[in-house]
């Protein structure tokens, strides 16, 4: 999701700083055309108002009593919960999403096979449906007073509503999309050369995955766990329904902040977002690092 | 044999993950007949709703519409220090939690907020209100145009432009009569996720809007809602709705990116033949 390193001249239009002439290239640097001003305000002012000042009020009330506070906050046996409950239950969640994503993207690009557009089009849905429709989805199939869900119950003693199972399933429904749509690509462009040579010498096809595949995509592979791991330790709107809001038990860490924030405690609120925000913010610069290396192996 | 095992489970995820749930929640909406589905959603309550997500959704496609593509441009064609920051901020709103981002718009405009001596001078209320919950939509929303449009852009290069700009059109000109036309594929698409977005959101204008029904309930905030009533009748008529219109979106996209791809096919073709010229 994060762009390359354009790679264009910077153009002539007025809207962007004059290709300058051969000669005398030196004597203009320093001098910005008004539009290309206007552009950059117009962009920038927008870019500030909307995302930075706000993240910044978020972080600044968070660390507004100092490290120590901010700390004491965050590890209240109610917020550490909710934080290891979130992070296990995504990582549970990125480890099924790797290897399910690799395996469908696998099958829509090397098989042709009935109804192919319309798997290739489920892929997708995920984006379309609104993540608090998925959670009552959920609870619809999951619910004690669902058919499946009962049975699960009697059957295995499986609780999956207002329990871990649930934030999990949820979590991959959402992020089902990221893995397979970061490797399609991938797959698509990579040459069957090697595979059908090692296939050829008598490899097994899980040897041939494992040594001539797995190397090639691995990255395309973490980059999109990775983001659908970040993505998942904010996903609220299908977890709210699913795991409900009960301390100790099933509450995550975006649900813990809105308990905060409904029972006017905004210095917990604020913690608890400073440390998402953290966190967020480190992975993304983690994925981003994995991308450009991809690149740079391309290139 | 290994490639129908493999098939096999990849439809068998699917079926189970995906296929099953969406299964039930239609099959809830119409439990009770087509009479039933249809009476749940002729409330007041439920067109309120529908009409506040379809404004805030509008608006906030427009906003992130324009300004997106302005952004786009601005890191594509402009070199600048801090480009790369920016360039990875616009990101952020993909992996921050909806609910902070609705709540950056309530500590912002609160009552000690930065914000405050603007809500006081102009008497615009923005937490628990309309405007609030527009920020907290184009918060969350706001990389998709720029993601999509910049790809296209720095795919279709400057050449046309500056073949314009030599016979002699304005910057204005040629953006509408060389530009647009060259990234309009890459806008739609940017456009029909924004809109899926802003439709199916959720816990940014939860925080913001304290849910006043009728008046700052959107949609999803209505389907919250009944499923806490205990409606589910409505909550599941109203979700297949909202459901099916993204859907809907869905397919539209689907199309869009067939497009897409042709075009950025063809652009290279053409680029590489313009280039086989001596």
């Amino acid at each position: 999701m994060m762009a390359a390193e354009p790679r264009t001249s910077p153009s002539p239009l007025p809207t962007s700083p004059p290709i300058p002439p051969a000669s005398g290239a030196r004597r203009r640097i320093g001098r910005v055309p008004f539009s290309v001003v206007v552009i950059r305000v117009l962009a920038l002012g927008y870019l500030a108002l909307l995302l930075v000042i706000p993240l910044a009020a978020v972080v600044s009330d968070g660390l507004r009593a100092g490290l120590g506070v901010f700390w004491s906050n965050i590890t209240r046996p109610v917020a550490w919960h909710a934080i290891t409950l979130t992070l296990w239950t995504a990582a549970v969640m990125a480890a099924i999403n790797a290897v399910m994503g690799t395996l469908t993207a696998y099958v829509l690009v090397r098989y042709e096979f009935r109804g192919k557009a319309l798997v290739n089009a489920l892929v997708d849905l995920p984006l379309a449906i609104p993540t608090l429709v998925t959670g009552v989805m959920l609870v619809i199939l999951y619910g004690p007073q669902a058919a499946v869900g009962s049975w699960l119950k009697a059957q295995w003693g499986l609780e999956i509503i207002f329990a871990p199972p649930g934030i999990i399933l949820a979590l991959l429904f959402v992020s089902f999309p990221f893995v397979v749509r970061a490797l399609q690509p991938v797959l698509l462009e990579l040459d069957m050369h090697q595979e059908e040579m090692a296939y050829t010498l008598g490899a097994s096809p899980w040897l041939t995955f494992r040594r001539v595949l797995l190397p090639a995509i691995a990255p395309a592979i973490a980059s999109g766990t990775l983001l659908s791991f970040a993505r998942a330790l904010g996903e609220f709107g299908a977890i709210i329904v699913v795991a409900g809001n009960f301390p100790m038990r099933s509450q995550t860490a975006a649900v813990y902040v809105l308990g905060e924030i409904e029972s006017e405690n905004p210095i917990g609120a604020s913690a608890m977002s400073t440390f998402l925000l953290a966190l967020a913010f480190g992975l993304m610069v983690a994925v981003d690092w994995l991308q450009r290396r991809r690149e740079a192996r391309h290139a | 044999m290994v490639s129908r095992l493999l098939i096999g489970a990849v439809l068998l995820y699917i079926g189970i993950l995906i296929v099953a749930p969406v299964g039930a929640i239609v099959h809830g909406a119409f439990s009770r007949g087509l009479g039933a589905f249809l009476a749940a959603l002729n409330q007041p309550d439920v067109f309120h709703a529908f009409q506040l997500t379809l404004i805030l959704s509008a608006a906030a496609v427009t906003l992130n519409t324009v300004f997106g593509v302005l952004i786009a441009w601005m890191l594509v064609r402009h070199r600048f220090r801090g480009r790369g920051l920016v360039n990875g901020l616009v990101d952020l709103p993909f992996v921050v939690s909806p609910v902070i981002a609705g709540y950056a718009i309530l500590l912002l405009f609160g009552r000690q907020g930065w914000f405050a001596p603007f809500v006081q001078v102009t008497g615009i209320r923005v937490a628990f209100a309309l405007p609030g919950m527009l920020l907290a939509t184009l918060f969350i929303s706001l990389p998709f145009v720029i993601r999509e449009v910049m790809p296209v852009l720095e795919s279709v290069g400057t050449e046309q432009e500056q073949m314009a700009h030599t016979l002699g059109a304005s910057g204005w000109q040629t953006f509408w009569r060389v530009t647009l036309p060259n990234i309009r594929w890459g806008v739609l698409y940017g456009i029909t996720l924004t809109l899926a977005r802003t439709l199916g959101e959720f816990g940014a204008v939860l925080v913001v809007s304290g849910a006043v029904s009728g008046l700052t309930e959107t949609a999803t905030l209505y389907i919250f809602r009944a499923m806490d009533e205990r409606q589910y009748l409505s909550a599941y008529a109203v979700s297949v709705v909202l459901g099916a219109i993204s859907f809907g979106i869905l397919m539209a996209m689907e199309g869009v990116k067939r497009r897409l791809a042709e075009e950025r096919r063809l652009g290279t073709d053409n680029r590489r033949r313009r280039m086989a010229l001596p």
